[in-house]
């Protein structure tokens, strides 16, 4: 039904004449709207792709274009589709490219996790060079609570309110068989770390020798890592060691953000795309349905009988759509007939996390991100 | 960081240091929506600064204020933005519940 409405609506917009506009105009004349909310693609390229948000564009006729505060609130709607544990994906409508790609880059770049930086390697004799297995350790996922911790600058110590120690001791028997090294492996430190500072041989002997951090109390008794200690992501493979090589090593694990570096980034990623609105712009009967619904790769289109055996196209799953636009490729004049389009203020966001916090928290933390960051150039202009 | 002519306080450069895309895009759709102005644009300098220059030139209003407005309004939605999506998300959980719970009875 509503690709008929639209195929009346172009139909009236081909018609249109000035005489038939109203005197005060309210609205803008339907072929205007059209640019200025839909994105058009073409076969070649898309056009109309740049927003019109000057605020005096439509001055001309009469309709102001200005953002209103009251008019966004009642338009913005958010639907979520799919909400798992590490992914969820939902809509959202009424909001402009501009924003929605700023809550985009904060969730890859902005967001803060705790990611391994330091590794004490005591022993190494394993295929894996150290700096490759250091590497590889920066990358595993640590499934915390980022804002339990602070940042740690350089002049700070190691203390139990920046840093979470690992240990990992895996040695291949020799005669055994081959070894796999899974992040299972790494213990977690609570009491911080065991490897102890070259400390001068005059010094009170009966002190505990000074280790690499300066845990004063021991991270297990906070109540939310009493009953679920930190661990890194499971089944991950480290290393592989063949028989008689040892791996022995401390790690420790800092917050940063993704803008230092992409081991710091707390999704896996996080894209959007417009809602895809296909139209076929005349009736598509009998042979030509058919092609039509044979060519497209993800099924947007149905065949619906509409009686005396005749068949007709209808658009059942436009959401689906690729925008590969094989159905404006199949035959020459087929470019008048379906028109893709894409809806300039309904995003679709897909947010797959890496597990240290849940995909609504992220997208909750990266919109007080922008928050943060507005205020912060308030404070400055003041 | 402003600078802008002392006499004319309608138009200024702002540059603000430790920026990206990220929030100047943002703040240059709500600059842009806002009726007092007559142009606004960023740019990047170079992309290894992390510095971006806003261009502001408006109708008589000093462009100070202007900004500071606009930020206001973009914090404004961002929270709008905020509680519309924990309530989708809340009644999204809800539903999830009530279609479990149909399952089961019907089972």
């Amino acid at each position: 039904m509503a690709e008929r409405e639209e195929t009346e609506k172009k139909k009236e917009a081909e018609s249109f004449s000035i005489w038939d506009l109203p005197d005060v105009p309210q609205k803008l004349p339907p072929h205007i709207e059209f640019q200025r909310t839909r994105v058009q693609c073409n076969l070649d390229a898309p056009i109309h792709t740049e927003n019109v948000m000057y605020s005096g564009a439509y001055a001309s006729m009469g309709v102001d274009n200005s953002l209103q505060l009251d008019h966004f609130c009642n338009n913005f709607r958010v639907e979520v589709i799919r909400l798992t544990k590490d992914d969820m994906e939902f809509d959202l409508i009424g909001i402009d490219a501009a924003i929605a790609n700023a809550f985009r880059r904060i969730l890859i770049a902005e967001l803060p996790t705790m990611a391994i930086e330091k590794v004490l390697i005591a022993n190494n004799t394993s295929v894996i060079q150290d700096e490759v297995l250091a590497h590889r350790l920066g990358l595993i996922p640590i499934i915390v609570d980022p804002r339990l911790f602070e940042y740690m600058s350089e002049n700070d110590t190691s203390n139990e309110k920046n840093t979470i120690v690992f240990k990992l001791h895996v040695l291949c028997e020799r005669g055994g068989p081959r070894l796999t090294v899974k992040t299972n492996e790494l213990k977690w430190l609570p009491n911080g770390s065991e490897l102890p500072l070259e400390t001068k041989p005059d010094s009170n002997p009966s002190s505990k020798p000074r280790t690499y951090t300066s845990f004063s109390s021991s991270q297990d008794l906070l109540p939310e890592f009493s009953n679920n200690p930190i661990r890194p992501m499971l089944d991950i493979t480290i290393a592989r060691l063949g028989p008689g090589q040892e791996i022995e090593l401390e790690a420790h694990a800092v917050k940063g953000i993704g803008k230092t570096h992409a081991k710091w980034s707390p999704v896996a990623t996080a894209w959007y795309r417009m809602l895809p609105e296909i139209v076929l712009l005349e009736d598509v009967e009998d042979e030509d349905a058919e092609k039509l619904v044979k060519t497209c790769p993800v099924n947007v289109f149905d065949i619906e009988d509409i009686g005396s055996g005749k068949k007709r196209a209808t658009v059942a799953r436009p959401r689906a759509c690729t925008l590969c636009r094989e159905c404006l490729r199949c035959g020459e004049e087929w470019e008048k007939r379906v028109s893709i389009r894409r809806v300039k203020d309904h995003f679709i966001f897909t947010i797959e996390s890496t597990g240290a916090l849940s995909p609504e928290t992220l997208f909750t933390e990266a919109v007080k991100i922008l928050e943060d960051k507005c205020e912060r150039v308030i404070t400055e202009l003041s | 960081m402003e600078h802008g002519a002392f006499g004319d306080q309608s138009n200024a450069t702002f540059s603000l240091t430790e920026e990206d895309h990220t929030l100047a895009n943002a703040v240059r759709f709500t600059l842009n929506q806002d009726p007092r102005v007559t142009f606004c644009g960023y740019s990047i300098p170079h992309p290894s600064d992390a510095r971006v220059n806003i261009r502001v030139q408006t109708t008589g209003d000093p462009a100070r204020e202007v900004l500071k407005d606009s930020c206001q309004e973009l914090m404004l939605m961002c929270r709008h933005v905020r509680s519309t999506f924990a309530k989708a998300v809340d009644d999204f959980r809800t539903s999830e519940k009530v279609q479990a719970m149909k399952i089961d009875s019907k089972e």
